[in-house]
C-alpha cells in the first residue's frame, strides 16, 4: 500500500509539473488551428493527433490539465474556508447558531449536488468569455461544495468546544475570537487538510460532468471537461484512440488522489 | 411513533418549501429574468408588449412570485414552459415514470453489485479479493458520470445500469466498512469460534447491527441516483426528468427549474426520512 501511495504521489507530481510547464512542452497553442490536418492521427508534429478543428490534441490536453488541476484545488480551498466559517464557527458557538448551520447543511445535502450545480450554472450567463466561464465554473464548485465538509467540522469543533483545554482557555478570560484562532482552528487543521484533499477529485469529476454537458469551461480554453466532449462523437474513438487521452489522464489522476487519501495520518 | 412520523412530515414540508423558495430566489436574480424574448417580435403591437411587461411586473417581488407559484401549485398549475411551449405539469407527468423506473433499476443494480463486492471483501479478508474489489470500485469512482453515459450509449446498454454502476462504489465502500466492523464484534467472534456457518453468522449476527446504517445509506443513495440520472438521461437521450432538467438549464427555462428543484428536494427528503424512520424502528426493536 505504501508503494502504491508513493507511485501515486510521484505520478501526481509528474502530471502537475508537465501541466504547469505546458508553455514549454506544448508544441502549439491550445487554440492554434492547423486547418490542413483536421482529425489527423498521431504524427511527429502532433503526438496525439489533432481534433476536428485541427488543434493539436497534446497541447490541449496539457493546457486542459493545467486548468483542471490548478482550479480544482482553488475550488476546494473556497469550499473548505466556507465550511470553516459555517460549520466550524457554528459548532463552536453552539445553541441556535449550530442548529441553523446544521439545518442549512442538511438542506444543501438533501439536494443532489450535480442538480444544484446545473441549476445554479443555468441561471448564470452562458455566453461569457472563456476566462470568466472558468471563474464561474470553479467558483460555483467551491461555493456549493461546502456542506459535507461543514457537517464534519461542526461536529469536530463542538467536541473541541467542550474539551478541557478550551474550557481552561475560556475560564482564563480569553476572547472568543482568540480561542477560535489559537485553539479551535489549529486543532481542526488535520480535518481541514483531509477535507480539502477529498474535495479535489470530487471537483475534478464535477467539472468534467459539467464540461461534457456543455455547462463548463467555454471554448477555446480547454479543461478536462471540455476535452471529454470529443467523446460525444459516439465511437469515433475507435478510429482515433487518442481522443481518450484526456479521459485516461483524468482516471489516472483521480485514482492517484484516491490512493493518496486513505492515509492514517488524516484520521489522527 | 406518531410523534416521530409527524416530525418527519413537518421536516419534509419545510425542506420542500425552503428548497422551492431558494429555487425561486435564484431564478428571480438570474440575469435576463425580467426580459421576455417575445418582445423582440416585430409583429406584436405596443399593447401586447405592455401586457407582457405587466405579466413580468407581478414576478418582481420574490414573496409575491413565490406566493403566486405556491397558489398555482395547490391548484395543480405549475406554470408554463416557454422553451418547450407546454404546461410544466404535463412535461413532468410524462417524464416522471421513466425516471422513477430508471432510478429504481439503478438502485437495485447498485445495491446488488455493491453488496456482492462488499460481503466477500469484508468476510474473506484475502488480499486478491480486496485488490480486485478495490480496483473495480476505484475505477468506477474515477470515471465521470457523463463519460459512463457516453460509453453506455456506444455499447447500447440500458442507461439505468449506468446509474447503478455509479452508485456501486459508494455502496461498496460504506457497506464494506460497516460489515468489517460487524465481523469484529465480540458476539460474532464467539459465534464463529463455536463453529457457526458463514451464512448463519452473516444473516444472524453481522447484518442486523448494520441494518440501521445500511438503511440510512439507502436514503442517501436515492439522492445520488437522482443526481446521476441528470447527465445519464441527457446523454443517453432518455426522455426523463434528468433530461428535462438539463434542457431547462441550457435553455434557461426558469419555471421548469423551480419546479424540478421542488420535486428533486421532495424525492430526496422523503427517501431520507423514510430510511431514517425505518432505521429508528429497527434500532428500537428489542433483540
Amino acid at each position: 500500500m505504501k508503494t502504491a501511495r508513493s507511485i501515486s504521489i510521484a505520478l501526481l507530481v509528474v502530471v502537475c509539473a508537465a501541466s504547469l510547464l505546458a508553455n514549454v512542452f506544448a508544441p502549439a497553442s491550445y487554440s492554434a488551428q492547423f486547418r490542413d490536418v483536421p482529425d489527423s492521427p498521431p504524427s511527429k508534429t502532433h503526438w496525439l493527433g489533432t481534433d476536428a478543428l485541427g488543434r493539436d490534441r497534446f497541447s490541449r490536453v496539457l493546457y486542459g490539465t493545467r486548468v483542471s488541476l490548478l482550479l480544482a484545488p482553488a475550488a476546494a480551498l473556497i469550499s473548505t474556508l466556507l465550511a470553516v466559517v459555517i460549520g466550524g464557527v457554528a459548532g463552536f458557538l453552539g445553541g441556535p447558531w449550530e442548529r441553523i448551520a446544521l439545518w442549512t447543511t442538511d438542506m444543501f445535502l438533501s439536494l443532489p449536488w450535480i442538480f444544484l450545480l446545473i441549476a445554479v450554472r443555468a441561471v448564470l450567463p452562458l455566453n461569457v468569455s472563456p476566462e470568466i466561464s472558468i471563474i464561474i465554473t470553479f467558483s460555483l464548485l467551491g461555493i456549493l461544495g461546502w456542506a459535507p465538509c461543514a457537517r464534519v467540522l461542526c461536529t469536530s469543533s463542538r467536541e473541541l468546544r467542550d474539551s478541557d483545554f478550551v474550557l481552561q482557555a475560556r475560564a482564563s478570560g480569553l476572547k472568543t475570537t482568540r480561542v477560535l484562532a489559537m485553539h479551535i482552528v489549529p486543532n481542526l487543521a488535520p480535518i481541514l487538510l483531509a477535507q480539502f484533499w477529498i474535495s479535489i477529485p470530487v471537483f475534478i469529476l464535477a467539472e468534467a460532468n459539467l464540461g461534457v454537458l456543455g455547462l463548463g469551461v467555454a471554448e477555446p480554453l480547454p479543461s478536462w471537461g471540455s476535452l471529454l466532449r470529443e467523446l460525444q462523437g459516439y465511437g469515433t474513438f475507435v478510429d482515433q484512440p487518442c481522443q481518450l487521452a484526456a479521459l485516461v489522464l483524468l482516471v489516472i489522476v483521480v485514482t492517484c488522489f484516491q490512493m493518496v487519501l486513505p492515509s492514517k495520518e488524516f484520521a489522527s | 411513533m406518531l410523534h416521530r412520523v409527524s416530525k418527519h412530515v413537518a421536516r419534509i414540508l419545510i425542506m420542500a418549501l425552503v428548497g422551492g423558495l431558494l429555487g425561486a430566489t435564484l431564478v428571480r436574480f438570474a440575469p435576463g429574468f425580467d426580459v421576455d424574448e417575445r418582445e423582440l417580435d416585430i409583429r406584436l403591437s405596443d399593447q401586447s408588449k405592455a401586457a407582457l411587461r405587466a405579466e413580468l411586473e407581478t414576478q418582481h417581488s420574490i414573496p409575491k412570485f413565490y406566493a403566486k407559484y405556491l397558489g398555482g401549485l395547490l391548484t395543480g398549475d405549475l406554470g408554463f414552459s416557454r422553451t418547450l411551449n407546454r404546461p410544466a405539469v404535463e412535461l413532468i407527468r410524462e417524464r416522471f415514470p421513466l425516471t422513477i423506473r430508471e432510478i429504481g433499476i439503478g438502485l437495485a443494480v447498485g445495491w446488488i453489485v455493491g453488496l456482492t463486492l462488499a460481503v466477500p471483501a469484508a468476510s474473506l479478508k484475502s488480499w486478491p479479493v480486496t485488490l480486485l474489489t478495490g480496483a473495480v470500485t476505484a475505477a468506477l469512482l474515477s470515471i465521470p458520470a457523463a463519460v459512463l453515459a457516453l460509453m453506455f450509449v456506444w455499447l447500447r446498454w440500458p442507461a439505468s445500469v449506468a446509474i447503478g454502476l455509479l452508485l456501486t462504489p459508494k455502496i461498496f465502500a460504506y457497506s464494506r466498512n460497516l460489515l468489517v466492523h460487524g465481523y469484529e464484534l465480540p458476539h460474532v467472534l464467539t459465534a464463529r469460534s463455536k463453529g457457526a456457518g458463514e451464512w448463519h453468522v452473516f444473516f444472524w449476527h453481522v447484518l442486523p447491527p448494520a441494518a440501521p446504517q445500511l438503511l440510512a445509506l439507502a436514503g442517501v443513495t436515492v439522492s445520488v441516483a437522482v443526481g446521476a440520472a441528470i447527465p445519464i438521461e441527457a446523454l443517453c437521450d432518455q426522455p426523463g426528468i434528468g433530461q428535462l432538467a438539463w434542457q431547462a438549464a441550457l435553455a434557461r427555462d426558469l419555471v421548469l427549474l423551480v419546479n424540478l428543484t421542488l420535486i428533486v428536494t421532495l424525492i430526496t427528503v422523503v427517501a431520507n426520512s423514510f430510511s431514517d424512520l425505518l432505521g429508528e424502528s429497527l434500532k428500537r426493536r428489542p433483540a
